[in-house]
């Protein structure tokens, strides 16, 4: 018995042998992963040339240039009329008119970021607040055809949304929806708000009615109950649904190619457009992702309290 | 505090009738008790008492007012759940507090009054401690301490110690029938646990399939049945029926149970020939080996300062509560003896029990 003691092991606890490959297998899958978004971040730091040569460099001197062409847009002048300009103004002038070329304004990145965080942080408040009261229905009161009503709602993703693509443009422009803010806010909602429904209600149906019960005879009216005690217990919920949809809503390209063009461009619409300003600017390119990957990941870190727990809600029960 | 008057009330979801026809006082100040199996009607009709579920038709009054349609918040009572419901994104001393907050009560006055009520359950020192860390007496002490921090017309408990182990239930049982005895709120409880509702209750309302059974104080239930349900139910082990086939006049005091003759109180009723149990209570049988009514024991239970023997007759199979110095063997053969003027008489047709000199007297006195 004495033997059997000391050669058992646990039969719950990983040994170290199995941690350690499943350590490693994490770690390979993550470098794997990250090489794109690695060779992103350096691009954004290399100089144009840099960015093109081959063998592609893994060491280099970093530069501004990629930054500066980002923001700005520039004009090819003679050697006589920058020497006449006196000293640079600033780095970003100063890599500028080593290409002999000067700036000539801001660039239309900005705007296009900004009208990102308008419309995918706007419509993922409105799908988020539209699918926790629709859920806190659907779970607690007899809706007559609830089932039909949900599939109903969730059919509206048994297509891709791009299906769609063209109806949407025609009946957008027909009632002045194109190229507006507005338009691509209730586009990205209408494609969020079903599966918002969908998880939150699964979120709402785990809390327990008598907490609504109990604040009710405590003096509360529903409403007063709802956000009191049922919102800050869906907080998880919320969190990882908010999550959901603004990745999408960020990401989103298709519509956003078709339906804006100039005032309401979003900013993944707009990064491809550098491509062809002026030749092959991949670090200009890699400077706007890498921009365009912050507001996402800044989102991530402060939820991923209420995301992990959200994602593996379900999994196991209380 | 105040009285709850239950007239008439029925509840039906669908084709499904929860709740038959009730009818029942809580009188003020007192511990009333809603027993019964699980699916019986009891939490439904101590949910429509809250106004958390509206009645099919009947009338609820409390203190007198007309509630059966009020909101829940208009009704001035505190309900406390089985899973208690504490509010998990607050600590106890909010929690305790939640319902004070809605009245636009001032916070120096909550907080007043929430400590009162943490010294009387004895929590203070937990008063500010997220209630996740809690244990489940703890708990069941910080639902209990936002029930009374309101100071309601009335407790409302929908089986408050269901969640906790045996042992705890038992000692809460004492906490929670002391608590009422301080404070002499009106208390309606809910349980299925027929040795809690034995022990705290002031009065019981038995429920079976909807309908109440039998309503009184736990002495009366306990001594005089309404219904074989109700002498089923409570008691531990549960009275004995035996079996048997008669008729019987008014007046008599007799029952034959094939060559015996058993005394029992005077029916005050005739009966037509048909299947009838005799009720009796574990405590209520001894050995007696003149006796004419005989069984073979099958086995025993050692109780410590008790036994209970089982024994097998040819009107059913039946258990006594004996003295654990008596040796008894399994397989030999015994008298048995019955308290005459505590047995009971039931109609098996019906479940009925049959009008007696035992249940008149419970009746004038």
């Amino acid at each position: 018995m004495s033997g059997a003691v000391t050669t058992a092991h646990s039969v719950v606890e990983p040994s170290a042998t199995s941690r350690r490959i499943a350590a490693f297998l994490v770690i390979l899958y993550a470098v794997v992963t990250m090489v794109p978004l690695a060779w992103i971040f350096a691009t954004a730091w290399k100089t144009p040339p840099d960015s093109i040569s081959y063998p592609p460099k893994v060491v280099f001197d970093p530069s501004l240039e990629g930054y500066c062409n980002l923001f700005t847009t520039r004009t090819r002048q003679t050697d006589e009329y920058i020497e006449a300009l006196g000293p640079p103004q600033g780095a970003c002038d100063e890599v500028t008119r080593k290409r002999e070329m000067v700036i000539a304004g801001p660039s239309n990145y900005l705007p296009r970021f900004v009208n990102s965080l308008i419309i995918a942080f706007g419509s993922t408040f409105l799908a988020v607040s539209l699918g926790v009261f629709s859920a806190y229905a659907f779970s607690r009161f007899k809706i007559p055809l609830a089932d039909d009503l949900l599939f109903f709602i969730l059919s509206t993703r048994m297509m891709p949304p791009i299906a769609v693509a063209i109806p949407i443009y025609l009946m957008y422009r027909e009632i002045g929806l194109s190229d507006s803010a507005l338009g691509m806010i209730l586009l990205y909602t209408a494609v969020n708000v079903s599966l918002a429904v969908w998880l939150l209600k699964g979120f709402i149906d785990e809390i327990p009615r008598e907490y609504e019960e109990a604040a009710m005879i405590d003096g509360y009216t529903r409403l007063q109950a709802f956000f009191k005690v049922v919102l800050p217990q869906a907080a998880t919920g919320i969190a990882a649904t908010a999550i959901f949809c603004l990745i999408f809503a960020w990401n989103e390209y298709a519509f956003a190619v078709l339906l804006t063009s100039g005032e309401a461009q979003t900013a993944p619409p707009f990064i491809p457009t550098i491509i062809g300003e002026g030749g092959m600017d991949w670090p200009a390119v890699g400077a706007g992702t890498t921009l365009f990957l912050i507001p996402i990941v800044v989102f991530t870190v402060l939820l991923r309290k209420h995301l992990l727990r959200g994602i593996t809600f379900g999994a196991v029960r209380k | 505090m105040a009285e709850i008057r239950v007239e008439n009330l029925h509840k039906s979801f669908g084709d499904f009738a929860a709740v038959k026809n009730s009818n029942f006082v809580v009188e003020n100040g007192e511990f009333f008790i809603l027993l019964g199996p699980s699916g019986c009607g009891k939490t439904t009709t101590l949910r429509m008492i809250a106004g958390l579920e509206l009645p099919t038709s009947g009338r609820i009054l409390l203190g007198g007012d007309d509630v059966t349609f009020k909101r829940a918040a208009e009704r001035d009572i505190a309900f406390v759940f089985q899973l208690f419901a504490l509010y998990p994104h607050m600590n106890v001393r909010k929690n305790i507090g939640f319902s004070l907050k809605c009245q636009g009560t001032p916070s120096a006055e909550i907080n007043r009054r929430v400590e009162e009520a943490a010294r009387i359950l004895r929590i203070e020192h937990i008063l500010d401690k997220s209630v996740s860390g809690l244990s489940g007496g703890d708990r069941q002490r910080v639902a209990l301490g936002r029930a009374i921090v309101r100071e309601p017309m009335c407790f409302l408990m929908d089986e408050p110690l269901g969640a906790l182990d045996s042992e705890f239930r038992h000692l809460m049982c004492g906490e929670l029938r002391g608590l009422h005895n301080r404070l002499k709120a009106t208390t309606v409880y809910v349980t299925h646990d027929q040795l809690e509702a034995m022990s705290m209750a002031d009065k019981i309302a038995v429920m079976n399939k909807g309908l109440i059974e039998q309503f009184g104080p736990p002495q009366d239930l306990y001594a005089r049945p309404a219904s074989m349900f109700v002498a089923d139910f409570l008691g531990s082990p549960p009275m004995n029926f035996l079996h048997f086939n008669a008729g019987l006049a008014r007046g008599s005091g007799e029952a034959r149970l094939g060559d015996a003759i058993v005394q029992m109180p005077v029916v005050h009723e005739d009966i037509a020939p048909s299947d009838l149990a005799l009720g009796v209570r574990p405590e209520h049988i001894s050995f007696d080996d003149r006796s004419a009514l005989r069984g073979s024991v099958y086995g025993s239970e050692y109780l410590g300062t008790t036994q209970i023997v089982t024994v097998n007759t040819d009107f059913g199979q039946i258990k006594a509560r004996t003295k654990s110095t008596g040796e008894v063997r399994p397989g030999a053969n015994v008298g048995l003896r019955f308290h005459a003027d505590r047995l009971s008489l039931f109609d098996r047709g019906s479940g009925r029990a049959i009008r007696s000199a035992l249940y008149e007297e419970g009746a004038h006195g």
